[in-house]
């Protein structure tokens, strides 16, 4: 049963070859729950590969599936179908704990019963590790989180961002081939979650172990991750680095859920040259360039396309250059200080969202009632598919 | 000085005025009357009465007569320690009946917990003498078990289990098994999963898991749970009663023979005294054992 994995198995970077197999892979992996006679699908046929060393981000609302895809690599969920390999190896049937991955929860789960010492020399204890080797790493991991001279505090007499570090900690020392954290700032208010963020990217840079970060935070994921994996509905939406998921939303449900988009419905009216017109009726044509929008839309399709609010610029006077060009009345001005939010009505009613930075000539650049021209270039505009 | 100003200026606290401040006091006022009148006060009876002399028909008058606890001490203290000796089985027997049931119901019990419990609790509805002497119908020399058995040929004919030992232990685990089951169960039911996950999370297997996590966090409930066996199983005298015969008998019987036989009043309090101090130092070098941070500090955390 556990003969495809070993609990003792070299770290990251050891033997030959090791560096081609990805940390993580999950193929097609499908879970299903049984809910009052009723089959729930929380994953449906996912597949994912994690790099060795990835900071690796499942991102999405509640019910996305993300916590059930970590518990499925943990080993606390039998996948209804599909393989789950780490470093190759095929741990499908293989317990929790004769898996070489370790998992930071939510609520810490934490023992209360014993101190922060033993808490962190658990996972090592299990394994036989001799004393002074434990000893040693046990003083190092909680140097690692800033936690030394607390080892014979109870968890309990910690605050929340102390047991959190505690928890990573805990689960760091084992030097596991990856670590798996499911929502681990959840509980912490705004400032220690800020905080603890930079920190735990230093932390993963530091001891170079593959991150799969589980959250529904947005900014959390585009701040920390190497790559992210937008989830929706038990499968996965779009998969990239932070700024192509940010700056290219692939479908309509990634450009809702990460940061606020412009919206507009139309009909592609022209392909050619790498450019895709798209023709809104009632408020112009809108035209997408460059990259992954770059055709593939027979003329006459229905699509719609999206544009970051801060890539569109605002003025009285019609702007020139190659640019997307919408005429509307502002119905909304919000004045934040280091930026403006106007809020745009088009010709067919649909409204257009624009962050302006303050900057000396910007200011004032429209009031509400007037008449004004939104603009942004071609390689801004994102198609969806769906 | 200093504590005048600032008394004047918290003009929020001043309206309050006397009445303000004596409402905690008179809030917990009920509950300092209930601990008087029925803790309190029949202690000290017990304990006063233990110190008289006299009879029933020449009244009891206090005398200060410690030769009561030299008698008490004296005559009974086999009975004493055999009490002791069976409510520590009968306590042990329940840990061992009592834990896996406790933990198969929170952790394995899913939608019908509760009807698990109910289960556990049903014996409560018969009344408590009536369950001790169906059990000593059951375990008649000729009744529904040892008749079959005997029958069958698999036990000698002569072979018994009723006015034995191992009779009144098996009475007194059974009749307060519940109070070891409920206990444990809460704490169980209360713990969260995660934590066992986390344990097999950092390579510890089912075993370990439940030896260095489980077991440790669920003390506080068997500890519970042995006071609420341990104490009403030593001071029992109905399952020595019925099920233990002559050779068997526990102190509440003498108890029992003392006050409502003999009459003699005294006696029978000082012997009750010394059950009570005996019991009180069990529980409190249980609860050093065990460590007083294990017994009330690990819910907190």
């Amino acid at each position: 049963m556990a003969t495809a994995t070993h609990p003792e198995r070299a770290g990251p970077g050891e033997g030959p070859g090791a560096t081609a197999l990805p940390a993580i892979s999950l193929e097609r992996i499908s879970k299903t729950y049984r809910s009052g006679g009723e089959a729930v699908a929380a994953v449906r046929e996912l597949d994912l590969r994690v790099e060795k060393g990835e900071f690796f981000s499942l991102l999405g609302p509640s019910g996305c599936g993300k916590t059930t895809t970590m518990r499925v690599i943990a080993g606390f969920e039998d996948p209804t179908t599909g393989t789950v390999r780490l470093h190759g190896d095929d741990v499908t049937q293989v317990p929790p704990h004769r898996r070489d991955v370790n998992m930071v929860f939510q609520s810490y789960a934490l023992f209360p019963h014993m101190t922060v010492f033993d808490n962190v020399a658990f996972g090592l204890r299990r394994k036989g590790v001799a004393r002074e080797e434990l000893n040693r790493r046990v003083g190092e991991a909680l140097e690692l989180v800033e936690l030394a001279g607390r080892g014979r505090t109870r968890p309990g007499r910690l605050s929340g961002g102390q047991q959190q570090r505690v928890a990573l900690a805990r689960a760091l020392v084992n030097r596991p081939s990856a670590l798996l954290l499911d929502e681990p700032l959840g509980a912490l208010d705004l400032k220690l979650r800020q905080a603890m963020q930079i920190e735990l990217k230093r932390i993963q840079r530091d001891v170079g172990i593959t991150f799969v970060y589980v959250t529904h935070d947005q900014g959390e994921a585009l701040t920390m991750s190497d790559r992210i994996a937008v989830m929706n509905e038990g499968r996965v939406e779009q998969l990239g680095t932070p700024a192509e998921v940010y700056e290219h939303p692939a479908t309509r449900f990634t450009a809702g859920f990460i940061g606020t988009s412009n919206l507009l419905s139309g009909e592609v009216a022209d392909t050619g040259g790498g450019v895709t017109a798209i023709e809104v009726a009632g408020a112009g044509r809108v035209l997408a360039a460059g990259g992954a929008q770059a055709g593939g839309f027979p003329a006459g399709v229905r699509v719609d396309v999206t544009v970051r609010p801060e890539k569109v610029a605002i003025a009285r006077a019609e702007p020139r250059g190659d640019l997307v060009r919408l005429r509307g009345t502002v119905t909304e001005v919000v004045y934040l200080g280091s930026a403006t939010h106007y809020t745009v009505k088009l010709g067919n009613g649909a409204e257009i969202v624009v962050f302006q930075q303050n900057s000396s000539d910007a200011v004032g650049a429209a009031e509400r009632g007037d008449t004004v021209w939104v603009s942004w270039r071609p390689e801004h505009s994102s198609v969806l598919t769906n | 000085m200093a504590a005048t100003t600032a008394a004047e200026a918290a003009p929020g606290r001043r309206p309050a005025g006397r009445r303000g401040r004596l409402a905690p006091y008179l809030l917990v006022l009920p509950g300092w009357l209930w601990l008087a009148v029925f803790f309190v006060a029949p202690i000290a009876s017990v304990v006063s009465m233990s110190l008289m002399t006299g009879s029933l028909t020449a009244g009891f008058t206090f005398t200060f007569e410690t030769a009561n606890y030299t008698r008490a001490l004296g005559l009974y203290w086999e009975q004493i320690l055999r009490s002791l000796a069976y409510g520590g089985l009968a306590t042990l027997l329940c840990i061992a009946l009592g834990y896996p049931v406790a933990y198969w119901i929170a952790f394995h019990g899913g939608a019908y917990k509760s009807t698990y419990l109910l289960l556990v609790l049903l014996p409560f509805f018969v009344s408590f003498v009536l369950r001790t002497v169906s059990w000593g119908f059951i375990l008649a020399d000729n009744g529904i078990v040892l008749g079959t058995l005997k029958d069958l040929g698999v036990l000698p004919g002569d072979a018994g289990v009723l006015n034995s030992a191992p009779a009144v232990v098996f009475g007194l685990a059974y009749n307060f098994l519940p109070f070891m089951v409920l206990p444990i169960y809460a704490v169980l039911e209360r713990m969260d999963h995660r934590v066992v996950e986390a344990a097999h999370d950092l390579y510890a297997g089912r075993l370990q898991a439940f030896a260095r996590v489980v077991l440790p966090m669920s003390l506080p409930g068997v500890f519970a749970g042995v006071i609420m066996t341990f104490i009403p199983t030593s001071a029992d005298y109905v399952n020595a009663t019925i099920l233990g015969g002559t050779h068997n008998t526990m102190v509440g019987k003498v108890i029992e023979t003392q006050y409502l036989v003999n009459n003699a009043y005294p006696l029978a309090a000082a012997i009750t005294v010394v059950l009570m101090a005996v019991l009180l130092a069990g529980i409190f070098a249980y609860a050093r054992a065990l460590g007083t941070e294990q017994v009330m500090e690990v819910q907190a955390g």
